[in-house]
């Protein structure tokens, strides 16, 4: 059985307050800048919302499923634990702050300060894969998890802006492109991936395609650089005891 | 051999008449400053490696030791004292930022202690607490400003959420990480058993700790460590960590070397990874922004939850808070620059942010200026010593204050300030299983039950003196404070009258 909600005229209060009390096929119409959609949600909600849902859709979410037919704003995912979230279009800023569990898949690009702070901890490891480019400051302060930009779009460059995983101390980053990302910080390290490298997004990616279409050869045999931490402790020897 | 610049600071004075070869010290001292001499049949001590956190002296059985601080000097200099020649040869020798812990030690202005109390006489009869009834009960949250009715006519009684505490005193946010298991768990049972509220801190909240849930407040800070729906759902209220008094402007840092089994699972992250909170939200960077982060967790607890924002007083902190009010937040909380930590660089300690009084007497007027003092509460933190200070605090503009310090003290802390090592010989700043197995927490939360109780009573007496017989009658009542050898200016910024000044 499924519900469907317009969110027309509603105000994310009042709108947020149906979705909390349903279970099941959720469907929210009209869809316009409403906040926080599906906050903690667990996975007895499966959502789609036809629109453009406001900042932090999505928030400490907990195992729910969430399609959006249209751009997704700031902050969606943020802290989310578990869940899958599959928006149709663009995101942007803060894309899956702090996420610790649950897979995002974005079909175009994403803003700046994606996937910051993402961390993992034992079977918990959240992935965010998005299909176009990202802006500055891709994860920045990553503690774990896995990043995939596939650039679709790109002459070649890859398209993440500057200062990629400044602060990263965990985790990993693949982005599709000939050329690898500018400013990587010296605490990071970043070489071309190898085939072995890419048995671990291979299946991310083929759910992209499966998802928005795309030639899975194309998506997956171009090259790739991978970014990793080479330290967990980047601030060590920073300290002396007073 | 290079030099050793550094005479220790502390002498371990051994009284070998009274001295029984117990060896009870040796045992007792992690940082491994006794030794005992076979051939000889004596103790010795090292004294650089003392810390002067008394372990010792309270093990010994015979009363044969005592820390004294060193009579040797440098020559007298008024610019440069022995603490200032020293750091500099620490950083000449190590390259590295001076980190330090527990509050600023340096000598700043205690306005606590410039700040008297009024009573009754004659006119005005005073309240025998004993005898009548008194009131220290607070609900912390936002206040409706109207009455409002329905349609029907009916009065609509759906409030806020409200913290109710039996004394207007808290634990303030100490995570797990910094302080060990059995220091959390003193302050989660008497929490419950004091009617008041304990703080995880940033670092996540154990398991076992969960049943606890409606005396704690969990803590959300940039990096998010064990924030989970869960966690969120478990808490009686959610504060969000903007800033702390004893590090404004600085983050949190916990060297992976601190990130064992047990704190790697309640911050969720791998075992020896440092858990990094910088100090900014990279989401935050308005009241806006900061209205969503509150609103997002309000949203994810369906809206029964308080929501705090912690920010460290700084120089514009009552046009801050006027924004925080406008937030959505229910509770600010506020702390000094003499508020204490588990670890920060040395300099920001030492020479950043404005003292709790001023700012807390600030924030109240000004949000009472803006008509909007009902729309928040305000917890005042940084310092505060005694159920005086208490007082004070309430009477500046509080509706409550944090306690950290003195609550470790209650559990035995000695404040000899290197929490930052974590070797605490009292089971308190560390997570050494040997060490943190000396903080009994059956005997901890007795001793933080009682320090509320005898608080709770001394601020009845206080009130009962002031002729008050309810402490949200004493809530910005700046006529029952009077300063002592304050300037014009500084009882401006606190808002009262010199002593002898009539009302
Ligand atoms: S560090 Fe503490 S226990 Fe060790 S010698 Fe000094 S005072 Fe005694
Ligand atoms: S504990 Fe006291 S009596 Fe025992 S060895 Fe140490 S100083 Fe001597
Ligand atoms: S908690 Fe322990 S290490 Fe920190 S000041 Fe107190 S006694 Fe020293």
């Amino acid at each position: 059985m499924s519900e469907t909600l317009s969110a027309k005229q509603l105000g994310f209060y009042a709108l947020n307050e149906k979705v909390r009390e349903l279970t099941g096929e959720i469907i929210i119409d009209n869809s316009y800048g409403e906040r926080f959609i599906a906050a903690s949600a667990t996975a007895d909600k499966s959502i789609v919302i036809n629109g453009t849902p406001g900042n932090a859709l999505g928030c400490y979410m907990d195992g729910a499923h969430i399609t959006v037919n249209g751009n997704a704003q700031d902050a969606v995912g943020d802290t989310m634990n578990d869940g899958e979230i599959v928006i149709h279009g663009h995101t942007g800023d803060a894309l899956g702050y702090a996420m610790r569990g649950g897979v995002i898949y974005v079909r175009e690009g994403s803003g700046y300060r994606t996937g910051i702070h993402m961390k993992q901890y034992k079977d918990k490891r959240p992935v965010i894969v998005v299909g176009g480019g990202t802006g500055s400051f891709l994860g920045e302060y990553m503690a774990g998890g896995l990043i995939i930009v596939l650039n679709k779009n790109s002459d070649g460059r890859a398209d993440v802006g500057r200062f990629t995983g400044t602060g990263m101390h965990g985790g990993a980053i693949y982005i599709r492109s000939a050329e690898p990302p500018e400013d990587v910080p010296k605490q990071v390290l970043c070489r071309k991936a190898e085939d072995a490298d890419k048995v671990a997004i291979s299946e991310y990616v083929k759910r992209y395609a499966a998802l928005f279409g795309g030639d899975i050869n194309e998506l997956l045999g171009a090259d790739y650089w991978v970014l990793a931490a080479n330290s967990a402790n980047p601030y060590k020897q920073m300290y002396t005891d007073n | 051999m290079s030099l050793n610049y550094i005479y220790p600071d502390n002498e371990v004075v051994r009284n070998y008449d009274k001295c029984i070869c117990c060896r009870a010290c040796e045992r007792q001292c992690a940082n491994e400053v006794h030794e005992y001499l076979e051939e000889a049949d004596k103790m010795i001590a090292d004294d650089a490696k003392c810390v002067n956190c008394h372990r010792c002296v309270s093990i010994c059985p015979v009363r044969a030791l005592k820390i004294v601080p060193t009579d040797h000097e440098f020559r007298k200099n008024t610019s440069w004292k022995k603490k200032d020649i020293y750091e500099v040869y620490k950083q000449a020798e190590s390259g590295g930022v001076l980190l330090s812990s527990m509050g600023n030690p340096s000598e700043f202005p205690v306005y606590w202690d410039k700040i008297l109390l009024n009573a009754s006489q004659v006119t005005n009869p005073s309240i025998d607490p004993l005898r009548e009834p008194m009131e220290t009960k607070v609900f912390l949250g936002a206040k409706e400003e109207s009455v409002k009715r329905g349609e029907d006519g009916r009065l609509i009684t759906k409030t806020s959420p409200q913290l109710k505490l039996e004394l207007p005193v808290m634990f303030s946010a100490m995570s797990y990480g910094s302080i060990s298991y059995n220091a959390h768990e003193s302050l989660a049972r008497a929490s419950q058993e004091a009617g008041t509220f304990y703080n995880t801190g940033e670092g996540g909240l154990h398991e076992d700790f969960y049943k606890y849930g409606g005396n704690t407040i969990v803590q959300v800070a940039s990096g998010r460590f064990g924030v989970h729906r869960e966690y969120l759902e478990t808490a009686a209220a959610i504060e969000i960590k903007m800033g702390q008094g004893a590090k404004p402007g600085i983050g949190g840092h916990l060297p992976g070397k601190k990130v064992g089994p047990n704190v790697s699972r309640t911050r969720m992250i791998p075992e020896g990874t440092d858990a990094i909170s910088p100090a900014p939200h990279h989401d935050i960077y308005s009241i806006e922004d900061l209205r969503q982060l509150v609103f997002s967790l309000k949203e994810a607890t369906a809206y029964k939850k308080p929501v705090i924002v912690k920010i460290a007083a700084v120089h514009n902190v009552a046009a801050i808070v006027s924004g925080i009010a406008r937030s959505g937040a229910d509770i600010v909380a506020i702390d000094g620059f003499r508020g204490g930590t588990g670890a920060a660089p040395t300099r920001i300690r030492d020479n950043v942010g404005i003292p709790i009084e001023v700012a807390l007497a600030q924030v109240d007027s000004r949000l009472r200026d803006e008509g909007i003092r009902d729309k928040i509460s305000v917890v005042a933190a940084g310092s505060i010593r005694s159920s005086a200070d208490v007082i004070k605090a309430v009477a500046l503009g509080a509706d409550a204050v944090y306690i950290g310090t003195s609550a470790l003290l209650a559990l035995g802390c000695h404040l000899c300030r290197t929490c930052n090592q974590g070797k605490c010989n009292w089971g308190i700043a560390t997570q050494r299983m040997d060490l943190v197995k000396r903080l009994n927490p059956d005997i901890g939360y007795k001793r933080l039950v009682n320090l509320m109780t005898a608080w709770k009573h001394e601020i009845e007496e206080m009130m009962g003196g002031m002729g008050i017989n309810s402490i949200e009658a004493l809530r910005g009542n700046r006529l029952m404070l009077r300063g002592v050898g304050l300037t014009d200016v500084e009882l401006r910024m606190l808002g009262i009258k010199h002593a002898g000044e009539s009302a």
